[in-house]
């Protein structure tokens, strides 16, 4: 069982990170991110079952996180979409120097 | 208040052996001129206020007219000379005291723990023995008839108080230095008089040169203090204390005789005392220090402070005793002094610069004395020379307030102080004349005046002290000039000031005028003690031939005995190693019979000096023509300030600028802002990677996290 | 007043009152008025200085070496504790720090215009970080609380500073912080040392103290933490922050960055650097480098002050060289010495911070701190002079003030072991007169040539309150130095003597280690987090369970497989 469960979160991880790496669109991004963080939550329960409570732990942690950070980044995401009217993220690009 | 009432007081124990001598309330005698700088000090700043409030209304200054003369002045001519003669008279009452017994050991008094950290221990403690009073008594006595001429020289001056806080705050300082009862506690007096001679010599501070003269003399000052530092510090790694009385008992016991410890000590010694007494090469703050009032030239500049180093000599006779190479540099280094000050002041027209060379030239004379081991003649000479040097400023202070006047009131742009300006006074101020001629005899060594019998004391122990060494013959040899050098330019100076025609201009000479009382009576006084203070210590050999009328003369060798507690141990080994005192000079001939020839010398040279500067046509400063050849060296002071300027002064400061805009500015501020760029300019490359792109982050994020994994993993 | 002190428990909370309450008053500054807050800081401050003033009667110098410690774990997992205590060294600090506080921030009443909520709570901020430094007795806590005095100054330069301020501030906090990481370094790898004999972990002092350490590890651990202290002190040529720090800070900045900011260099070494690295610290070469830094120090600041134009700079140069001063009274090893460098650091913290208080009182009058826009001040401002005379002879070193006899004590304790350097030390009285009269010339003598400052007014009678105390001081501590000296002494006696291999023995510091038992018990010892519940299958183990299930690219597995 666990080998299957940490190859579907190994799946899930890969096109979380593919998602975010390659698509422009903000929203997308976001749930990309999201879909890496539960792809670990997915691990972390697999596991949990070996090696003790604490991964289970662990998973409630990231799921807090998670929505603190679903509403930080989604407020982030509408000021700027006010502000440029666009969710494209390449039209973003004050982070630098 | 009395000493046993202070604070914290130790309980104090006499430690004189069963001598029966019981001070009376010396502290006292300290706390009473610190009083009086106190309630000065407090005056002079309500004073100053007040001035300074006129000052900011575009007034200039409070008016200070005879008429309606505010509190702040009336009340400090009373504070002043009155702390100052209850303070001499409680000095009188415990001189007196210590008169009829024999005090072996001195007399301390210690009021509380100063500084004390392991085996260091510091008392704030005073010593009452022979020397300390005999010192003073000079303070005290010299100090208190110049704070009452003072009142009337100072009178219309607006800084009035503030000129009393200061002297009083001197007077203060100079009883710690002769009262302290080990090295620290003079260095407290030491410095603190170096202080006051630093605001004093800076009174009239809106003269950038007169202020320019105070810091000279408290940077000079400094030089000195450095030696003296060191000399404790090496005397306390030496005995571990620093009390007099621990270090001179153990001292010929622990010190090797003429070894490099005790040699180094009394050449540091000596570098303090030749910065306090203005020795060569430490002189040249002195001559500027007649920028001060005169009557601080009087207090300060002859009679006490400058004598310091005298007193430090004497004090550690001991010390230099048992370092011939520190006793003899002391005895050369006054001996060059003495006749090198001599020639510039034959060359000064300045009243004040003569006597301050004078001053200089005379504080050579105290050094030979306690150089060749005849600690009660320096002693001597410094108290004699205390009387007529004090006289002879104060004559001069009297001379320039009255020319000062009179060159005011007619608005001439003359220099009061320029003998040339002078002439023909003692028609107009014959006190003044006649009292200085007293001093004048006495410098110049004429007999039976006070400066003949100290003066001579000192020459005739030169002579003799090391029968066989060349040095002591060539310092006797220069001993003798300067006595008649002195004889010489202290005549000019009489000359030139007194006699002839007058030179000042007949408007001007009609507001020439004697000095007021309560000028004239401390010179008389001190005219007085001109003449007849040599009388306390003339030698038995000396005393029963004529000089000494025969007998008549009075107390033969008395301060030569008074301080023998004090110096019989230096004298001891000083004989038993160096031997005996010879009893005929380098060249033959008694004490009496060199005597006889010095005072002669000395008197002819008067006469002599007397007439060929009379006969000389004089002019005013203004028309007189510059001096040529070796006499404009003599009257450009060797050009020693201008030496120093080049060797000493100059190269400092231009170091110093070295220090702060190459090393300061450039190497080590130059170093930190360059690592500061580079890490800028790493800064700046790695910047380039920042493209702002949140897909190039996520990108290179990604990319690390995989090449991570895959060196962990494979 | 013992009594009332005992009455109250007065020793076992005023330590932890004197670091914490001024973080209480941040709250009452904030909660001020723009225009109160400067009131409510200064009573504050003051208040808290009145309250210490009861160590002086709680500590007894004939008692144990620190006294009113306290220990309470913090991070006990690191063994990190919040561990307070005072020696007599600390003592006179701590006094000098609340006594400063209130001085600073009532001489720059008017000094400060705006922002003075968020000046004043700094200032407060500052004291919490400097109390704290003097009081810790936990090297970790000592590390927190030497940082924390950085940030509120960084600003205190950078906000209210003058032009230059944002270079000044930014080249102070990197000096400054530089040194610190490194010793930071220096204490974890201490502390790990000390563990390694198998030891509960601890960052206490007397724990850390005796660590076997050999002489190559001392001398690189005495490096990082000289350097930290070093240019904290500061010492050439690592000085020359200071100066620009100190023209540019407004007043009371410069006022606490004189008179205590620099202690804590000098303090750090007297307290850790000499008794955790004892070899280091008598090494011939060591000293022999420390001392010459010092008396270059000396000399070197005092040529360069004396020919500053600006008068802050001059003075800012002059802490340079004595501190100097200070460094040869640590490290010349000597009784006399060290007691000569605390006395420095008493009277250098008095005279200098004096000296910028008067700079500052110019500098509101005329906005300009260049010495030749003065001059002829002595008649339009005389009470103002008569302070800076005073002011200016203490920090040469007149004696009388307290500057000669911590000067005097130094040199004369250097004197005992190393007289080449001392002579050259002693130079630097000649030389402090060099720098200081023409100042004091220039700007309160001469002739009065300006016109602006004709119309200058006299010192206020708050500029009175402020400069009377300290004028004070310096002429009491000047002729009655006894009761500080009496209560440092069994201080600084416990650390030379610890230094001195052949008297550690005997020493009060080692008295102090021995008493303090063996490292890490001084908390009670409970386990970090309670006891764990362990794998659900008792039989697997970590390893056992990765181990167990094949995962892709894992080589151990394909091995196993």
């Amino acid at each position: 069982m666990l080998a299957e469960a940490l190859v579907l979160s190994a799946i899930l991880f890969v096109i979380g990170t593919l998602g975010v790496l390659v698509r422009r669109n903000a929203i997308i991004m976001f749930l990309c991110i999201e879909l890496q963080l539960n792809a670990v939550n997915l691990s972390f329960v697999a596991l949990a079952r070996y090696l003790g409570i604490e991964g289970q732990l662990y998973v409630f942690f990231v799921m807090t996180v998670a929505a603190a950070e679903a509403a930080v980044g989604l407020a982030i995401i509408i000021s700027i979409f006010r502000h440029y009217e666009s969710v494209n993220v390449e039209n973003f690009n004050l982070l630098k120097w | 208040m009395s000493a046993s009432t202070l604070p914290t007081v130790v309980a104090s124990v006499a430690q004189g052996t069963g001598s029966g001598f019981d001070p009376v309330l010396p502290g006292l005698i300290l706390l009473l001129p610190l009083l009086g700088f106190a309630l000065n000090g407090a005056l002079a700043l309500v004073s100053g206020s007040r001035s300074a409030t006129a000052l900011r209304e575009g007034r200039e200054e409070a008016g200070h007219d005879s008429g309606g003369r505010p509190l702040t002045h009336t009340l400090p001519t009373w504070i002043g000379p009155g702390v100052m003669l209850a303070a001499f008279l409680l000095t009188l009452v415990n001189f007196v005291g210590m008169l009829g017994v024999e005090l072996v050991e001195p007399v301390i008094r210690s009021y509380w723990t100063w500084m004390a950290t392991g085996a260091l221990s510091i008392e704030a403690a005073i010593q009452l023995d022979q020397l300390s009073l005999i010192m003073m008594m000079v303070i005290t006595g010299v100090g208190f008839l110049i704070h009452v001429f003072s009142v009337g020289y100072m009178k219309e001056d607006p800084g009035y108080p503030r000129y009393f806080a200061y002297l009083n705050l001197f007077v203060f300082f100079m009883l710690i230095l002769v009262m302290g009862a080990n090295f620290p506690m003079m260095f407290v007096g030491w410095e603190g008089v170096g202080l006051c001679s630093y605001l004093l010599i800076g009174f009239w501070f809106r003269d950038r040169e007169k202020a320019d003269a105070g810091k000279k003399a408290f940077i000079v000052n400094r030089v000195g203090d450095f030696g003296l530092l060191v000399a404790m510090f090496i005397l306390f790694a030496v005995f571990g204390t620093l009390d007099y009385q621990g270090i001179f008992e153990a001292a010929p016991d622990t010190l090797v005789y003429g070894g490099a410890t005790v040699t180094a000590v009394t050449l540091f010694l000596l570098l303090g005392a030749a910065g306090k007494s203005a020795q060569v090469p430490l002189y040249v703050w002195l001559p500027d220090a007649m920028a001060g009032p005169t009557p601080v030239s009087a207090l300060i500049h002859a009679a006490t402070m400058v004598t310091a180093g005298v007193y430090l000599v004497a004090r550690s006779s001991v010390l230099f005793a048992m370092a011939p190479v520190g006793a003899a540099a002391v005895a050369t280094v006054g001996a060059v002094t003495a006749l090198f000050a001599a020639t510039i002041a034959l060359k000064q027209y300045d009243i004040k610069k003569v006597l301050a060379y004078s001053t200089v030239s005379q504080l050579g004379f105290m050094f030979m004395g306690v150089g060749v081991g005849a600690y009660a003649a320096g002693v001597f000479h410094l108290m004699t020379h205390a009387f007529f040097k004090a006289l002879l400023f104060l004559g001069a202070g009297a001379v320039i307030h009255s020319m000062h006047h009179a060159l005011h009131a007619t608005h001439k742009d003359w220099d009061a102080q320029d003998m040339r300006n002078m002439g023909g006074l003692r028609r107009f101020m014959p006190a003044t004349w006649i009292t200085m001629w007293v001093a004048t005899l006495a410098i110049a060594g004429i007999w039976p005046f006070a400066g003949f019998f100290s003066k001579d004391e000192i020459i005739w122990y030169v002579g003799t002290s090391a029968p066989a060494s060349v040095l002591y013959t060539v310092l006797w040899g220069m001993a003798i000039a300067t006595a008649l050098l002195t004889a010489f330019y202290m005549t000019r100076m009489m000359v030139m000031t007194f006699h002839g025609p007058n030179r000042t201009g007949a408007d001007e000479a009609k507001h020439l005028h004697e000095a007021p009382p309560n000028m004239t009576i401390p010179l008389g006084i001190l005219a007085v003690l001109s003449v007849f203070g040599g009388w306390i210590n003339v030698p038995g050999s000396v005393r029963e031939s004529f000089f000494g009328g025969f007998g008549f003369l009075p107390m033969s060798d008395w301060l030569d005995r008074w301080l023998e507690p004090l110096t019989a141990t230096a004298y001891q080994i000083r004989v038993d190693q160096l031997g005996a005192y010879a009893s005929t000079s380098p060249v033959g001939g008694g004490h009496v019979l060199w005597g006889a020839i010095a005072t002669g010398l000395a008197l002819a040279v008067v006469i002599i000096g007397a007439r060929a500067v009379a006969s000389r046509e004089i002019r005013p400063a203004v028309e007189s023509p510059e001096p040529t050849g070796f006499g404009k060296v003599l009257h450009d002071k060797w050009y020693v300030d201008e030496l120093y300027d080049r060797i000493i002064v100059r190269p400092i400061q231009a170091l110093s600028r070295a220090c702060w805009r190459w090393i300061d500015q450039v190497i080590i501020d130059g170093t930190v802002n360059a690592v500061g760029s580079v890490a800028r300019g790493f800064g700046w490359f790695g910047s380039l990677v920042q493209t702002g792109q949140m897909n190039t982050y996520a990108f290179i994020l990604t990319l690390g996290a995989l090449v991570i994994l895959g060196v962990l993993i494979l | 007043m013992s009594g009332i002190l005992q009455a109250s428990a007065y020793e076992s909370w005023i330590l932890h009152a004197l670091i914490w309450l001024p973080l209480v008053g941040i709250l009452g500054v904030l909660a001020s008025s723009e225009e109160r807050a400067k009131d409510v800081a200064f009573a504050w401050t003051a208040g808290l200085f009145v309250l210490s003033l009861g160590l002086l009667w709680s500590f007894d110098p004939a008692g144990p070496l620190f006294q009113l410690t306290s220990d309470a774990a913090w991070i006990e997992l690191w063994g990190v504790g919040y561990s307070l205590g005072i020696d007599g060294i600390s003592l006179f600090m701590i006094l000098l720090t609340t006594f400063t506080m209130p001085v600073a921030i009532l001489g720059a009443y008017r000094y400060i215009r705006e922002k003075r909520r968020a000046f004043y709570s700094l200032m407060l901020l500052l004291q919490t970080g400097i109390v704290g430094v003097f009081a810790s007795m936990d090297l970790f806590l000592f590390y927190i609380f030497f940082e924390l005095t950085l940030v509120p100054m960084y600003f205190i330069v950078g906000i209210w500073g003058g032009e230059r301020r944002i270079y000044a501030a930014v080249k102070f906090f990197l000096y400054t912080a530089l040194g610190s990481l490194l010793m930071l370094v220096g204490i974890l790898y201490l502390y790990v040392q000390a563990r390694a004999g198998g030891a509960p972990p601890s960052f206490h002092y007397l724990d850390l103290l005796g660590t076997p350490l050999t002489l190559g590890e001392q001398l690189w651990l005495f490096a990082a933490f000289a350097l930290a202290f070093a240019i904290k002190v500061p010492l050439f040529p690592v000085h020359t922050w200071l100066p620009d720090a100190h023209v540019e800070a407004p007043t009371p900045g410069s006022v606490v960055l004189a008179a205590v900011l620099l202690k804590l260099g000098a303090y750090g070494f007297i307290r850790f650097v000499l008794p955790l690295f004892p070899d280091a610290a008598t090494h011939p070469t060591v000293v022999m480098v420390m001392l010459i830094l010092g008396v270059v120090g000396i000399v070197y600041a005092a040529w360069v002050a004396a020919v500053q134009p600006d008068a802050k700079k001059l003075v800012a140069y002059t802490s340079v060289a004595h501190m100097g001063f200070v460094v040869l009274g640590i490290f010349a090893l000597t009784l006399n010495g060290l007691q000569g460098g605390l006395i420095v650091m008493i009277s250098h913290g008095i005279s200098t911070g004096a000296l910028f208080l008067l700079l500052g009182m110019l500098y509101e009058r005329r906005h300009t701190r260049r010495i030749e826009d003065f001059g002829g001040l002595a008649r339009v401002t005389p009470l103002l002079a008569t302070a800076f005379v005073i002011t200016a002879l203490a920090s040469i070193g007149l004696p009388g003030t307290s500057g000669f006899v911590g000067e005097f004590l130094a040199l004369l304790g250097t004197w005992e072991r190393h007289p080449i350097i001392a002579l050259v030390g002693t130079t630097g009285v000649i030389f402090a007169a060099y720098y200081m009269l023409p100042m004091v010339q220039k700007i309160l003598f001469n002739e009065l040539e300006r016109d602006e400052n004709r119309t200058m007014p006299d010192l206020s009678r708050r500029e009175i309150t402020v400069l009377a105390p300290l004028v004070l001081l310096m002429v009491v501590l000047g002729v009655f130095p006894t009761p500080v000296l009496d209560r440092m002494e069994p201080g600084a006696r416990a650390i030379v003597e610890y230094v001195e291999e052949s008297t550690r023995e005997g020493s009060l510091l080692e008295a102090a280690r021995t008493e303090a038992g063996s490292p890490g018990r001084r908390f009670v010892d409970h386990p970090v987090f309670p006891e764990s519940t362990g794998p659900v299958d008792p039989t697997l183990s970590l390893r056992d369970g990765v181990q167990g299930f094949p995962i892709p690219g894992d080589r151990r597995l394909g091995d196993e497989g």
